[in-house]
This record gives structure tokens, sequence and C-alpha cells, in this order.
């Protein structure tokens, strides 16, 4: 192969032909000078050279590369005939755009959120110490990963001998407001090796190093993140050494991370990041890092050489019961202390991070995938379709090839080149849609989680998939046709003048079979998006047990608030708030419904003692009076909490159905009943008399089962500032916030607070079943709409073949309805085959949607019945047409036509 | 191996011819034709591959220029190489020769 001569290979020829032409043009003189007449001159002048076009061929092939220069012909030829039938190619490139786009967005999800690994040095070196199984242990839970108390970490760092470097970190949520509504932002909390450790460097400054993480160390440093620093600064290079406000206390800022490193959380990005040491100052009364049951660190680490994750879990294993005897939170009771010392360390790969993201979005993804892996199937085989329907066009014109010489290969290779071409665009159209998709995905799951960071650059591995996608798809619509096309006998094709052949009932027969499996995916594509659409209905209209719309939070702090002063700046706000117009009810909570917030005790009726286990742990929240009015709790018997239950008169609780049913073994009487939470060392127990039943509501998630929920009196179990609900009428969110907001100003201007309302969060947390509802009809609408083109294409084409008949049939008396209803038949018969097949498919792959399905089974048959009915009503509606067109064929005009 | 050595002795030939000097496609193979005294009478057009191909190789290289009758007309000079080439084709070809005159014996007719 010689690359210059091939690109010069037109001028070479050129040349020669001068060259041919000068010798033809010399020898014609001298045989003229010869006596020669002009005529015979230049006769024995061609003798003597010899056939001239065949030395130019043979020189050409000398200078070009066969392969090459026919492929690039069939392509040029390819586009040629995609042009000429415009239609045609627009359908093929876009539904393969399409499919491909799906795929790709989906595939750039997968990959963004659970095959990279951490963008750190040396990823695969890092181990995470985390729990032997579930690890049950009781306290206070804040951050992403709450593994670790300080206690621990400090009991970690100096024991441990498998790791080289150690790095600890808390994802918490602070304020950068510095007074009114809330600001929110993510402060990384972390040791001071940790840059170090993972081998993070600094953009701008410097990073953390021990120096920086001294215990009681002051507010003395902050370092930004990427992303921070361009939102906030607007990415000026003068930030260091200004300060950044942290729940009102300024912090200089050190340094800006480079901006690759968006955390350790595949999916939650940090905006600050600061020592563990200042976390008493930052947080001030709410800090953790001081208590013995605050767990709130997570810790992983750079293996020492040598080191394997089994040797560390062996080494973690076996220093595990010194550690947790060392730091036994002194508050527990003897019980819980016992389990404590139980528990048991383990390492764990960390090459990829954690991702809470990743955890709850891999089963669905990997559905997806299938999902649009099945559209992207569809569309093959509709291209399939419509490229054997013009291979059958084009039968006179591949016999007549065959026939004069051209070798099969010759041709198969000519049309792969047409779906190439179409693959090619297809592929390039479709790497764009995916692209998009895949953004307005993340900007759907992004929702009000401002934080939700995923790293959308494609890598290698999107290109590749792209890339396999496009050769796969291309080989998939395109040899089959082509083997089909190139199979005739010639001579057939040539006598049956050009009307199809005999041979082309099979073919038909393979376009009918390809009509049939479409008809079947997409059935089991509408299952599932009914699946999800009905589950999600469930989810949407579950009777909470409360009032869902129209319902406003308000959450108030106060920093430096003291708990003595709570309640009546509590009193004050609520009452403030019910005169505000629009406002039907006010109340407060300290845990409101599905806000994520969780309070939970271990519980005894009477004075027994019981086992702290699962069946008797309930949840609480203390609440004020108009609770129940203002959320629409439904009172069964006995009285709500009233304000007569006031500090120091006898502790009162309202208890829910399950409540009754778990503690009380289903007592129908349960009113006047007592039930204690046990004491901890430092405190006594406490009994409370319950004096109402409520019917269950949910408490922290809509898919939960009915829970126990006990509701006290906020006036005798006081906890800071809580939350304010509030019910609106008649007016919208907008005017509603704007209404609490001036009356808090008015209350005291340093409160800050966060809104949100029922709605949003139920939206919030319905998110996953959203997404699947949402991308699983898209995807099935996509699919029905392909395998109804491709049904109407099939029977559109059979229509035209028995044209002739149907001109008989109607000459010889039949009616336009009869020939009407043979072309439904035709369809109805093929529709029937695909839902049976996609009956079984359906039945077959549901199962594996099990796990986000709520409120039905994998196969309701209401829901699989409603698909199959839905896909044949609007399959039969496309079939219609060519039927009413074969009615509408004039017999004579058809008779004429044919032979 | 026979096509190769009719080949390569077709090459020697035009290498030999362009020796003497400059000249193009006519010119060579008239040459060729007559000093073989009318043994190699080959069509004139095979000449023409040869001539590319030696050109690819580097042992001749070529210009445009104007025949002695007014016409542009490609000629071919040979390069150093082609000297170079030529004197070894020669020696092999004479030891073949030499060669085959041995095996073959005198005539003994």
């Amino acid at each position: 192969m010689n690359w210059r001569r091939y690109f010069e290979r037109r001028k070479r020829d050129e040349d020669l032909a001068h060259e041919l032409e000068f010798y033809l043009a010399h020898e014609t003189d001298a045989n003229m000078e010869l006596g020669l007449s002009p005529r015979e001159a230049g006769a024995a002048a061609r003798r003597k050279l010899g056939n001239a076009t065949l030395l130019r061929e043979k020189t050409y092939e000398m200078n070009t590369i066969a392969f090459l220069d026919s492929l690039m012909r069939d392509l040029r030829f390819g586009l040629r005939m995609l042009r000429l039938n415009a239609g045609y190619s627009a359908v093929a490139i876009l539904s393969l755009a399409l499919g491909i786009g799906a795929n790709t967005a989906i595939f750039r999800l997968l990959d963004a959120v659970q095959m990279r690994t951490l963008p750190v040095e040396r990823p695969e070196e890092l181990a995470e110490i985390v729990y032997e199984g579930r690890a049950s242990r009781s306290g206070h839970f804040s951050g992403r990963r709450p593994m670790f108390t300080s206690a621990q970490w400090q009991q970690i760092r100096t024991h441990q001998q498998a790791f080289q470097g150690l790095a600890a970190w808390s994802l918490m949520p602070v304020d950068l407001a510095e007074g009114g509504e809330a600001r929110r932002a993510y402060s990384l909390w972390v040791n001071g090796d940790f840059f170090n450790v993972l081998g993070v460097k600094p953009l701008l400054g410097r990073l953390f190093s021990e120096a920086d993480d001294t215990p009681g160390c002051a507010a003395s440093g902050a370092v930004l993140s990427h992303g921070f620093w361009q939102r906030e600064f607007a990415g000026r290079t003068d930030v260091l050494g200004r300060t950044v406000t942290l729940n009102r206390v300024p912090v200089p800022i050190v340094g800006v991370a480079e901006q690759s490193f968006f955390g350790t959380e595949v999916g939650r990005s940090f905006d600050i990041a600061l020592p563990i040491c200042s976390e008493p100052v930052i947080r001030g009364e709410n800090s953790g890092s001081k208590r013995a049951n605050f767990w709130w660190l997570a810790v992983a680490g750079r293996l020492s050489r040598g080191w394997t994750v089994e040797k560390a879990t062996a080494h973690l294993n076996a220093v595990s019961p010194s550690w947790f005897a060392a730091t036994v939170p002194p508050m527990y009771r003897p019980q819980e202390a016992n389990l404590y010392r139980s528990l048991k360390l383990r390492a764990q790969s960390f090459a990829q991070g954690v991702s809470s993201l990743r955890r709850e979005y891999q089963q669905p993804l990997n559905l997806l995938l299938a999902i649009s892996g099945l559209v992207l199937l569809i569309a093959c085989a509709n291209i399939a379709n419509l490229m054997l329907a013009r291979a059958t066009v084009r039968e006179r014109e591949f016999a007549i090839r065959l026939s004069i010489g051209a070798s099969r290969w010759r041709l198969v290779r000519q049309l792969l080149a047409e779906s190439t071409v179409i693959a090619a665009a297809g592929m390039l159209l479709g790497a764009l849609i995916g692209g998009i998709l895949s953004r307005a995905l993340i900007a759907f799951m992004t929702g009000s989680l401002r934080n939700l960071y995923v790293d959308l650059t494609a890598d290698w591995r999107v290109a590749g998939f792209v890339a396999a996608l496009g050769v796969a798809t291309c080989l998939l619509f395109g040899l089959i046709p082509a083997f089909r096309a190139t199979t005739n006998d010639p001579a057939e094709a040539l006598k049956s003048g050009g009307r199809g052949v005999s041979g082309s009932r099979e073919r038909l027969g393979l376009r009918r079979g390809l009509v049939v499996s479409q008809v079947g995916l997409s059935l089991v594509l509408l299952a599932g998006a009914f699946l999800f659409v009905r589950s999600l209905t469930n989810l949407m209209t579950l009777d909470a047990g409360f009032q869902k719309d129209g319902i406003l939070v308000a959450q108030v702090t106060l920093r430096g608030l003291n708990n003595d002063q709570a309640p009546a700046l509590r009193n004050q706000i609520e009452a403030r708030l019910a005169n505000l117009p629009g406002v039907a009810a006010v109340a407060s909570a300290s845990v409101v419904p599905l806000s994520g917030s969780v309070w939970n005790e271990f519980v005894a009726p009477g004075t027994e003692l019981v086992e702290e286990n699962e069946q008797n742990l309930s949840n609480f929240t203390a609440v004020t009076p108009s609770y129940f009015k203002t959320l629409g709790l439904r009172l069964l018997t006995g009285r709500p909490i009233e304000s007569r239950d006031r500090a120091g008169s006898g502790l009162v609780a309202v208890i829910s159905e399950t409540f009754a049913k778990r503690i009380f073994a289903g007592e129908k009487e349960v009113i006047g009943k007592t039930f204690r939470i046990p004491g901890r060392p430092a405190e006594t127990a406490r009994q409370f008399e319950v004096v109402g039943l409520v019917k269950d509501s949910k408490y922290y998630e809509l898919r939960e089962d009915s829970v126990p929920v006990a509701f006290v009196a906020l006036a005798q179990n006081e906890t800071g500032l809580p939350s304010f609900v509030l019910r609106g009428e008649g007016t919208s969110v907008a005017a509603l916030i704007d209404g609490v907001k001036t009356v808090l100003r008015e209350v005291n201007p340093n409160l800050l607070v966060e809104f949100s309302t029922m709605r949003s969060q139920i939206d919030q947390s319905l998110l996953r079943e959203r997404l699947m509802a949402h991308l699983s009809t898209f995807f099935a609408i996509l699919a029905g709409t392909l395998a109804l083109i491709g049904l109407y294409g099939v029977l559109s084409y059979a229509v035209a073949r028995r044209r002739n008949e149907f001109g008989i049939r109607m000459a010889l008396g039949a009616d336009r309805g009869r020939i009407v209803r043979i072309v439904l038949f035709e369809a109805g018969l093929l529709v029937a085959c695909g839902l049976a097949l996609g009956l079984a498919g359906t039945l077959f792959a549901a199962r594996t949607a099990q796990g986000l399905l709520f409120g039905l089974t994998p196969n309701d048959p209401l829901t699989i019945l409603g698909a199959a009915a839905s896909l044949s009503l609007v399959a039969l509606a496309a079939a219609y047409f060519p039927a009413a067109r074969a009615g509408r064929i004039p017999p004579a005009e058809a008779l004429r036509n044919g032979e | 191996m026979r096509k190769d050595m009719l080949q390569g002795t077709l090459d020697m030939l035009v290498l030999k011819t362009l020796v003497f000097g400059p000249a193009h496609g006519h010119t060579i193979a008239h040459a060729i034709e007559k000093s073989s005294e009318d043994i190699l009478q080959v069509e004139h057009g095979s000449l023409y591959p040869a001539l590319h191909r030696l050109e690819d190789q580097g042992l001749i290289a070529s210009f445009w220029g104007t025949s002695e009758n007014n016409r542009k007309a490609k000629y071919y000079r040979i390069t150093p190489e082609g000297r170079k080439h030529l004197a070894s084709e020669r020696n092999r070809w004479e030891a073949l020769v030499r060669a085959v005159g041995r095996v073959l014996g005198p005539q003994t007719e």
C-alpha cells in the first residue's frame, strides 16, 4: 500500500493518457512519412501500441488500493441512493438515532455513577473501614455516611497498622446566610491528612495539613471546591485571605481544590472543606464532635505496601474488641454497651468511593438500559424491514448485475455500505441526542437537591459504547437483507419482469416475523411502562394518613438560643402565624412527617421490662395542640394533645393504631394505659399516659408499612425550636412564604428559616419512581410507534403485491368490505402472534422490576391486559389505512396493470 | 519466475537505452526494437507500465518537455540509482548467460 500513489492516482492516470496520446501521434507521423494514408497510419500506430485502455487500467490498479477504492465508491453510491429516497432515509436515521441516543444517555449515567473510580491518585489502593453486618447502635446520626464517632476516629488513627495514611470526613449542610432565609451549602469536614492521603492538589493557595487539625482549633481556614469557587466567587483569584460566612461564623479561605475533585461520594459534591477540629466553633450548639454517641465520620485510607483488603480486614477484625471496649459511650445502658462491644470492623475497596446514588439508581439504570436496548432492537427491525422492502424493488437490478458477472459478495458489500451510511448518521445524531438527554435526566434527578453532582464528560467507555452500538446495529439491519437480496436466481428474477418472484413469499415471511417480534417487544415495554406508572400513581394517591396538599413547613433556627427561651419564642411565632391571612391552621412539631428526620425510642407497656428489639421501637414526634387539626389526622377515640398538657403536668401521648397493636398487643381499650421510655444511665425513665388513638399515618417515607407513632406534647418535651407546619387556604405558596418571612423578621431579625412544601417533599422522595414512570413511558411510546411503522409498512407492501388478486376478487363480486376484512385479518394475525410472544416475554421480564414496584405485583393481570388491549387498538388503527386502500382499488385498473 | 525474469530484462533494456541520454516513451520503444535487431517484438504499450514502475522505484526520473516535432512529451532520464541497478543487473545477467551456456555446452549439430 502506498498512500502517496493512492492520492495521486487520478493525476497519474491523466499523465499516462497524455503519454499514450503522444505515442500515437508520433507513431502516426512516422508511419505517414513511410507513405501510409492517415487512416492506415493511425490504425498501425494503435496496433503497435496495443490496448491503451487496458494499459491505463493496469497502471491505475498499480496505484490504487483496490479495497479502499471500491469502498469509497460504494459509500458514495449508498449516499446517493439514500438521497434519492429521502423519506425512507429520514425515517431510518431518525429511528436509529433515537434508539442509540436513548441507550447512550442511560449508559452515560451508568458510566458516571457506577463505573468510574474516584478522581484521586491511585484510587485502587484505597480501602474504607466499615462495620461487619448491620451494626445497629443508638445515638445521633449526622452527615452522609455516619460511621464513627470522634472518639472512635482517634482510636482508629492511633492504633491501626494496615494503612500508610488515613482520611476521615463528613459531609453536612451548613448555612451561608447571615440572617433571614437559610442558604444551604455542603461542608466537608476532613482530617488534616485528608487531601494528602487522597493525593488531591490545590488549584489556588494550599490544602490542609496535620497542623490545621489540632483539637480545640479556631475557625482558622476553609478550602473551597472548584464548583463553589466558580459559583460564589466567579472564579476570582483574589479569594485567598477573604472570608466565607458559615453558620454566621467568618472563616478565612486558604485555598481552592483542583477541579476534578468533587468529594468522596459520587453524586454529591462538597462546597467547603473544613478541618474536623473547627466543627464545635462553626456548628455551635448543634456540634456533636465532642459527644460520645454522635456518629458522623467516615474513614478510608491508603493501604500500606504489601497489604490487601483481606489482610486489612483480618487486622481490623482482630483489634475491634479492644477499640470498641475503649470507646463505649458513657450514656449507654448495659444492654446497649454489650451490643456495642461486640461490633467488628472490616475493610472494603474504596476505588469508586461510596454513593447512595449508585445504590439507589443501579437497578433502575440497569433496567432502563435493558429497556432502551429493546427500543434499539425494534428500531433495527424497522430498518431491516425497510431495507428488505427496498431490496425487493431493486430485485431486477441485482439480477442483472449478478447475471453480467458481479459476485454476490460484491453486491452484499454494496448493500452493507448503504447500511453503514445509515448507521454512521444514526450514530452521530444519536450521540448528540444522548448527550442532551443525559443532561436532561440529571436535571430531572437533581430537582431541588442543589448539590447533586454527576460528572458527565464522555470518556472512552462512552465513545466505545456508541461505536459498538453503531457497528452492531449496522450489521443487524444490514446483513440479513443484504444476503436475502442476493440469494435469488437471477434468471427467475429477470423472467418475472421485476414484479416480484416466487421467492418473495418467503421474504415476506421474514418481514412478517420482524413485525411480530416488534409487536412482542413493544408489549413488553408497554406493560413495563404501565407497571411503573401505576406504581407511581399508587404512591401519589396513597393515603398518608394526613393532608398532603397545601401544607407548608417552615424550619426555623436561631443561633445562640438556649432551651429555656425556646418555648416562649415558639408560642409567640405560632400565635403570630395563626393570624396571617390565608392560613387555615398552624402547628409546631419536633419531627415533621416525610422530612427525613427521625426520633425513635424503645417503649415498654406499663412498668414491664422488655428486650430492646425492633418490635418495641416506636417513632415519636412532639407537637402543639393544633397539629392534629392542621395535618388532618383522624382521631379514633380519646382526645388530642391539648393546651392543658403543660410542662409539669402528667406526661400524655396520642398513639397510632399500629402502636396500639404492637405495644399493647391489640387490646381494645387503650385510653388510660401507660407506657415507658426506659431511662439512660444519667436520667430517669419517663412514663406516658395514653389519652387518644389516631389512624395510622406515614412517618419517614411513603413506601413504609404501617409504623407505630406516638404523638407527645411539645410543651412537655421541649427540644429547641421546632418546625412550623401551616395549612394555607385560598392563597399561593409564594404569598404564604412572604407572610411567614415578614412575621419572623418582626419577631426577631436573626431568625433563620428554610421552607418546603409537603408536596415537594413527596415529589422529591418519589424521584426514582417518577424517573422510571416517565422514562419507561417515553420508551414504550417510542417502541410502539416504531412497531406500528413496521406493521404499516409490511401491510402496505402486502396490499400492493396482492393488488392484482384483489382486483380479480372484486371483479368476481367480492365487495369492498370483504377486501378490507382480508387485510385486517392479516394484521390481526400478526398482532395476535406478537402479543402472544410479548405476553410470554412480559411475564418473564416483569420479575426484574419487582423491587421497584409499589402496591402491585409484577404480573398484575389488569396492567398486562390493559397494555395488550391498548397496543392492539392502535395496531388496528395503523392497519386500517392499508386495508382501506385495498378496498379502494379500482378492479378494472388493477387487472389491466396485472399480468 | 519466468515472468520476473522477463520483466527484469525489459527494465534492464529501458535503463540501458536511457544511459545515452533522456528520451520519451516512443523513442525508447523504437530504440529497444532496433538495437535488438527486431528480435524483441513487444507491444510498445507494455513499456509504459514498466516506465511507471521504474519511476516509482526511483531508478528513472521524468520531466515534461517538447518533442522534436513540437509536441508536449514526457521524457525519462536515468538516475544514479538507476545506473547502479543497471550495473548489478548486467553482472547478474552475464553470469546467468555464462551458466546457461555452460550447461547447454557447445552446439552439437
